[in-house]
């Protein structure tokens, strides 16, 4: 289902906002389809919006902002706590991003990230300041994620960073392998583990 | 890609012996006894015993088998309810709401045809899906729990190995009963000693939360220990729990003890006769051993702990209801601007007392304080005493057997005599997924477990309290120190 990721290198959209939650990411009330599609149109649905009303948006918020784009979000830490909610992947994914940055993940958003081959990658609070102030100087600043090699680099200063992520994810999403695919191939080993038990 | 080709692009570890030299931990005991193989240099396949599910987070998971032409793998390890987007009014109606009544109608027909049983609207045994599983004596200790939720930490007050999980994980259980889990670390958090007088389990996890802030137990997984959890019912338990994600961590646990058998025991679910037995002797040795290692504890003295009240919009954002908003100098230079967009959103200054914040809404209910005890509780208080005149009062039970025993004994005529309004089971005002929303501008202390911006709909303003402090509330119209209205 997923499609493989590696090399990616775009400018960024900068969010500089702490701990921010998966009901701002995607607020409750638009939890409601029964399909993955079309989450990102109410990405960010409360900030971008005054009064819930799309003819009013908040100019100030970034994602309204024409002056950045680009398929990498950068955040402040703590992104993506709170509920367990996929859809905030979906969302984030849908909207066109690849990959979020951040010095710091929530854990159950992290995971649903990688299973919608949407790469967290976690980069020290520096590295972050780093970009925050490149992106903030020139906003046509260009990020290169390397998943094979495991770096992010800000291209205009040269700045570079390691990142990590379990063998097993890389893989994964090298080569658009889903957990679940890999679950179900080991189903006779699932099934014996449950006769051992009893 | 073909199954058989993604098994052979890994290869298995073989399974270690997880106690760091002979001492293990309670999550350990548990967690090595759930692992069906290990992928080297990756998690841990993890064998799921009950799977808990609701109508807004496993439609996209039916749909997956469905195209993958799938079913169920194991069906009676799995239960469903919907609570997430119900009317609190009215449940015998339709559901007004188009998209709601879409999706409760989607978990109908999934588990009909996927063979899983539903406690949906209607059914006696119907609720919040954190309230269901241990009031029916499903959840147990030593098992592995986990639902597309992530208050499933609830469930750890039993000593289960319980935690939330996303909608393509919730695909994983379905199809294969099991998931793909790299092992956290392990925190312990000991709360010794006596609860002041008013103080009650909810401000024991509101004041955890404040000291470690809502990030402090990323990547962990926490016990709580100390003679001052030891002396708390399993409901007031599982309020401290249902919040351990909202200090970032996996989940939380207790290990069980006598209070926790004496809950199980006779319902529903529950293991009986020859089996309760022999159940009872293996939960009996579910206790981390005296020189476990944790990768990091916490001690707090119990009588340091004030009838708390969140004042910003996080979880870790709280004070001691005689405390104040923080002032500028007291915060970090770093979280200054996280500061300010927080306290402007709740309309509120640095530096004010938060006893005396007017409230216009109370709400009693969420997975965190909607049990029997927590209304028994609240009805206790309020007695003989009405609501002030311009704040609404909602209490929405956790389920309808919650609904069923708080009828019977007469808590419904209290809650009626002081204006208070006893609705339908359900998350409700929670999230407000279903018309129980907050107004904008609006302030509500809530017994929930969430203050985050537009939670309880778009710009209304959260005080997280106590069921007790929330109650004082409603009679008083303001924040208040409940302990000044309690009797002597
Ligand atoms: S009551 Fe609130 S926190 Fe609990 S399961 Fe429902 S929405 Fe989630």
């Amino acid at each position: 289902m997923g499609k493989a990721i590696n090399n990616i290198r775009s400018t960024v959209v900068p969010l500089n906002i702490e701990n921010v939650d998966t009901d701002q990411i995607i607020p409750a009330r638009f939890l409601k389809a029964t399909s993955r599609e079309g989450f990102g149109k109410n990405l960010f649905r409360d900030w971008r919006f005054n009064n819930d009303d799309e003819n009013q948006p908040k100019n100030d918020f970034v994602l309204n902002d024409a002056t950045y784009s680009g398929k990498i979000l950068v955040a402040a830490k703590n992104f993506g706590c709170g509920s367990s909610r996929e859809h905030a992947a979906w969302a984030i994914k849908d909207a066109g991003f690849d990959v979020v940055v951040s010095s710091f993940f929530a854990d159950i958003f992290k995971n649903n990230s990688l299973n919608n081959f949407l790469l967290p990658v976690q980069v020290s609070e520096g590295f972050l300041q780093k970009i925050f102030d490149a992106v903030t100087k020139h906003p046509g600043t260009e990020i290169e994620v390397n998943l094979e090699q495991q770096t992010i680099r800000i291209l205009s200063t040269k700045d570079q960073e390691d990142f990590d992520i379990n063998n097993y994810k890389k893989t994964c999403l090298l080569n658009g392998y889903d957990d679940i695919d890999y679950l179900l191939s080991i189903k006779n080993d699932i099934e014996q583990y449950e006769m051992q038990r009893n | 890609m073909s199954e058989s080709r993604q098994k052979e692009n890994f290869q298995n570890a073989p399974l270690g012996d997880g106690g760091i030299n002979g001492g293990k931990t309670l999550f350990d005991k548990i967690w090595e006894k759930h692992v069906v193989s290990q992928i080297a240099g990756g998690p841990s396949v993890l064998y799921i015993d009950k799977h808990f599910i609701h109508e807004v987070t496993s439609p996209q998971a039916f749909n997956g088998l469905n195209k993958r032409g799938i079913k169920v793998f194991r069906p009676h390890q799995t239960v469903a309810t919907a609570d997430h987007n119900v009317p609190t009014l009215n449940q015998h109606l339709p559901i007004r709401e188009e998209l709601s009544r879409k999706q409760v109608e989607a978990l109908k027909q999934n588990c009909a045809e996927h063979g899983v049983e539903l406690y949906g609207l209607g059914h006696p045994f119907q609720g919040i899906v954190h309230v269901i599983g241990p009031e029916l004596g499903i959840t147990q200790p030593g098992i592995t729990i986990v639902c597309g939720d992530s208050h499933t930490s609830t469930h750890g007050a039993f000593g289960a190995v319980a935690f939330g999980i996303g909608t393509s994980e919730v695909e994983m259980v379905l199809a294969t009963q099991c998931l793909l889990q790299t092992k956290p670390k392990l925190m312990r958090i000991n709360v010794e000693g006596e609860l002041q007088k008013g103080v009650v389990s909810k401000d024991i996890i509101l004041y955890i939360i404040s000291l470690i802030s809502a990030s402090g137990a990323t990547g962990y997984f926490v016990e709580y220990a100390g003679s001052a959890i030891r002396s708390l019912s399993m409901e007031a338990r599982m309020t401290i729990c249902n919040m351990s994600i909202e200090m970032g961590a996996r989940g939380g646990m207790i290990a069980p003890d006598e209070t926790t058998f004496n809950y199980i025991k006779g319902r529903k679910f529950a293991p009986q006769g020859e089996e309760w037995d022999q159940k009872l002797s293996e939960w009996k040795a579910l206790y981390s051993d005296g020189d476990a290692q944790f990768d990091k504890e916490i001690f707090v003295t119990a009588a340091d702990i004030e009838p708390m009240i969140t004042y910003g919009t996080n979880p870790g954002m709280g004070v001691g209801v005689t405390g104040h908003v923080p002032e500028l100098s007291e915060i970090d230079e770093k979280e200054k601007a996280s500061f300010e967009k927080s306290i402007s959103y709740m309309g509120l200054k640095p530096g004010i007392n938060m006893k005396g914040r007017k409230v216009d809404y109370v709400f009693i209910g969420s997975c965190t304080n909607s049990r029997i005890e927590d209304l028994r509780m609240v009805a206790g208080f309020v007695k003989g005493k009405k609501k002030a005149s311009d704040v609404q009062v909602w209490i929405v039970p956790g389920s309808k057997q919650v609904e069923k025993q708080a009828i019977e004994e007469g808590i419904d005529k209290i809650f009626e005599e002081a204006g208070f309004q006893l609705r339908q089971p359900g998350c409700s005002a929670c999230l407000g997924m279903n018309e129980d929303k907050i107004p904008a501008g609006k302030y509500c202390i809530s017994t929930s477990n969430r203050n985050f911006e537009g939670r309880q709909g778009p710009n209304a303003r959260t005080f997280l309290a106590s069921p007790l402090t929330a109650a004082a509330a409603a009679i008083t119209g303001e924040v208040t120190d409940v302990r000044e209205l309690l009797e002597n």
